[in-house]
């Protein structure tokens, strides 16, 4: 034991004395959660538009206010003609031209019916789907407000966005960027440090050794087990003090469930270091299979609904996506284990298939 | 001059690669204190075997014993009683001088305090008294190499296996070497090494000179040179190699 525990002080000294190391461990973290948390967001403020209202009537500048004090808008240009349109979106500032046709509160006092139209510049076509809804949603409440008071039936939805009231992006990143961190620590960082010594040659010295290349393997991950638990930690407390997402559920779990991921992840790493021994090759391996499927096939950014059904075949293989899964269900909908059992169930597997494929390997290398 | 005992038994130790044979029916012993050399161009099957001894790698048949254990089942015991350097450098570049010593005498279970009385020792030896502190990447070539050689004999192992130790020497630093192989041997340990320098072979008490996996001859450098009427073991090797590609 006294054997093994010098073993573990070897690695700390290892990461400690490694600047890189250090900054991707404490570093990244950070940057990564104010990264997506500030920059990349699917929040759209102050977007510009432009406006050309054919009818200058009472309704169509009351209905322009609503949208210009949305906070949503900005009024670019007020437009004198058609052909103005296509330039102004061509410039590329306007992403979105509202046309009232002429007489509108006329027909709409007659007939019952205006014509409203919105174009908006769809080549970033999602930022182009939202502007759409927020305008529409606006004409919308507008319609509804000055109609009460009429006989007409209506029907109108009152809409709660439950578990995110202020659709805040944030609270899709944390869950998200704990998966990918936590990968990339564990995974990463172990695969390179075992492939390190087998470059070395100082594996071969550890095999030698009386050293169990159980106590070997065990005495090299036990630190980034402890390192990748101090960063879950990290993350957790900056999303909730910096960005105010809630732990709705309970925190012991919610840390035994990252716990059982990191371990995932661990093994997924000695499982690469195993099939490799150049620190290069661990690398490309851990970032090109590891990273990119977290990333894209998990569910963190991507809806897997809407993937067609053979990548969606795909992601069901993703252990990442399972652990966003059950992060989201404790964090946001505060649900207990009876919730999550399928989950935590399959992260077990995949644990388990990985550090069994590694001991076969293992004694495979040794014959 | 009394018989000492085998303390490395080998018989007819083979080692298949598919088809291709890397030890074809080895067999040699090994007497407590000797120099045993174990020579041969690359590829020859030397490293193969100095792997299968050290516990690195499996044998395909054959009895071996190392320091009286059995290579199948007593792995542990004879992990316990031997030491092992590569030509691969084997100390770790962010550690220091100190750390590394204390890393490699710890997994072998050495106390604290013999730690402590056995580095001293170990500096004063090799002088690097005022290195001790220093990372092993700030320290020059030759000091490595030879610091390499004491931590793998720190824990007075009953055998040391050496697998081209000298690769990528410089001269002198290699005869420096050697002096520290044959203060190993004095203090009783027997060394085991593998190489491909010739005039390294005359440093040794036996050799073996390996051809295509088998074992062209065994015997002292002097009844080698000898026996095949040669001034130097480069001699004795080419002619043994030579044999070999036109039978």
């Amino acid at each position: 034991m006294k054997r093994f525990w010098g073993f573990v002080i070897k690695e700390f000294y290892h990461i400690f004395r490694d600047f890189r190391t250090l900054l991707i461990l404490f570093g990244m973290p950070a940057v990564q959660l104010l990264l997506f948390g500030y920059v990349i967001t699917n929040e759209i403020k102050d977007a510009r538009i432009a406006i050309y209202d054919q009818s200058k009537d009472e309704v169509t500048r009351r209905i322009s206010e609503k949208i210009l004090s949305s906070g949503y808008f900005l009024l670019d240009k007020n437009l004198q003609s058609i052909q103005e349109i296509e330039p102004v979106f061509k410039k590329g500032k306007v992403k979105l031209v509202v046309v009232y046709e002429p007489k509108f509160a006329e027909k709409l006092q007659k007939t019952g019916v205006a014509n409203v139209q919105i174009i908006s510049d769809a080549s970033d076509p999602n930022t182009a789907n939202i502007l759409v809804n927020y305008a529409q949603g606006i004409i919308n409440n507008y319609l509804v407000s000055i109609n009460i008071g009429q006989v007409t039936m209506q029907i109108i939805p009152e809409i709660r966005m439950q578990y995110n009231p202020e659709l805040k992006g944030v609270f899709m990143f944390v869950p998200g960027i704990m998966a990918m961190l936590l990968m990339l620590i564990s995974a990463l960082m172990t695969s390179l440090s075992i492939t390190r010594e087998k470059e070395l040659g100082t594996m071969e010295l550890l095999l030698v050794s009386p050293l169990r290349p159980i106590q070997i393997i065990i005495g090299k991950v036990l630190p980034y087990v402890l390192l990748a638990f101090a960063d879950a930690c990290i993350i957790l407390l900056m999303g909730k003090f910096v960005f105010g997402v809630p732990i709705q559920g309970n925190v012991i779990l919610l840390l035994a469930e990252s716990l059982l991921f990191i371990t995932m992840a661990l093994s997924l790493g000695i499982l690469i270091s195993s099939i490799t021994s150049s620190q290069q090759v661990a690398m490309t391996l851990s970032l090109v299979a590891l990273m990119l499927p977290t990333i894209l096939l998990s569910g963190f950014i991507f809806p897997i609904e809407n993937m067609p059904v053979v990548l969606q075949w795909l992601c069901q293989a993703m252990p990442p996506k399972y652990f966003i899964t059950i992060i989201k269900a404790i964090m946001l909908k505060g649900n207990s284990f009876i919730f999550i059992w399928k989950e935590t169930l399959i992260l077990i597997g995949f644990t388990t298939l990985f550090i069994l494929i590694s001991v076969k390997k293992f004694n495979i290398r040794l014959a | 001059m009394v018989e000492k005992e085998d303390i490395i038994i080998v018989k007819d130790l083979v080692k298949k690669y598919g088809s291709f044979y890397a030890n074809d029916h080895l067999s040699f012993e090994v007497k407590k204190g000797e120099i045993f050399g174990f020579l041969g161009a690359n590829g020859a099957g030397k490293t193969t075997a100095i792997r299968i001894l050290c516990g690195l790698s499996y044998p395909t048949s054959g009895i071996l014993k190392v320091a009286g254990f059995d290579v199948y089942t007593q792995r542990d015991e004879i992990k316990k009683n031997i030491g092992y350097m590569s030509q691969k450098f084997s100390l770790y570049d962010d550690l220091t001088v100190f750390e590394n010593i204390r890393f490699y005498a710890g997994i072998y279970g050495l106390s604290k305090k013999e730690i402590e009385i056995r580095s001293n020792r170990l500096m004063e030896k090799l002088i690097l008294g005022e290195a001790r502190d220093k990372l092993i990447r700030d320290i020059p070539q030759g000091w490595k190499q030879k610091l390499a050689f004491s931590v793998a004999i720190i824990h007075d192992p009953k055998i040391v296996f050496l697998d081209e130790p000298t690769g990528g020497v410089d001269p002198i630093t290699r005869r420096q070497f050697w002096d520290l192989i044959y203060q190993a041997a004095r203090d009783g340990i027997t060394v085991f090494v593998t190489t491909h320098y010739m005039d390294e072979a005359e440093y040794c008490d036996r050799v073996t000179i390996m051809v295509e996996g088998r074992i062209a001859a065994l015997d002292t450098p002097e009844a080698l040179k000898k026996r095949y009427n040669s001034a130097n073991m480069n001699e004795v090797f080419l002619h043994l190699a030579r044999t070999k590609v036109l039978s």
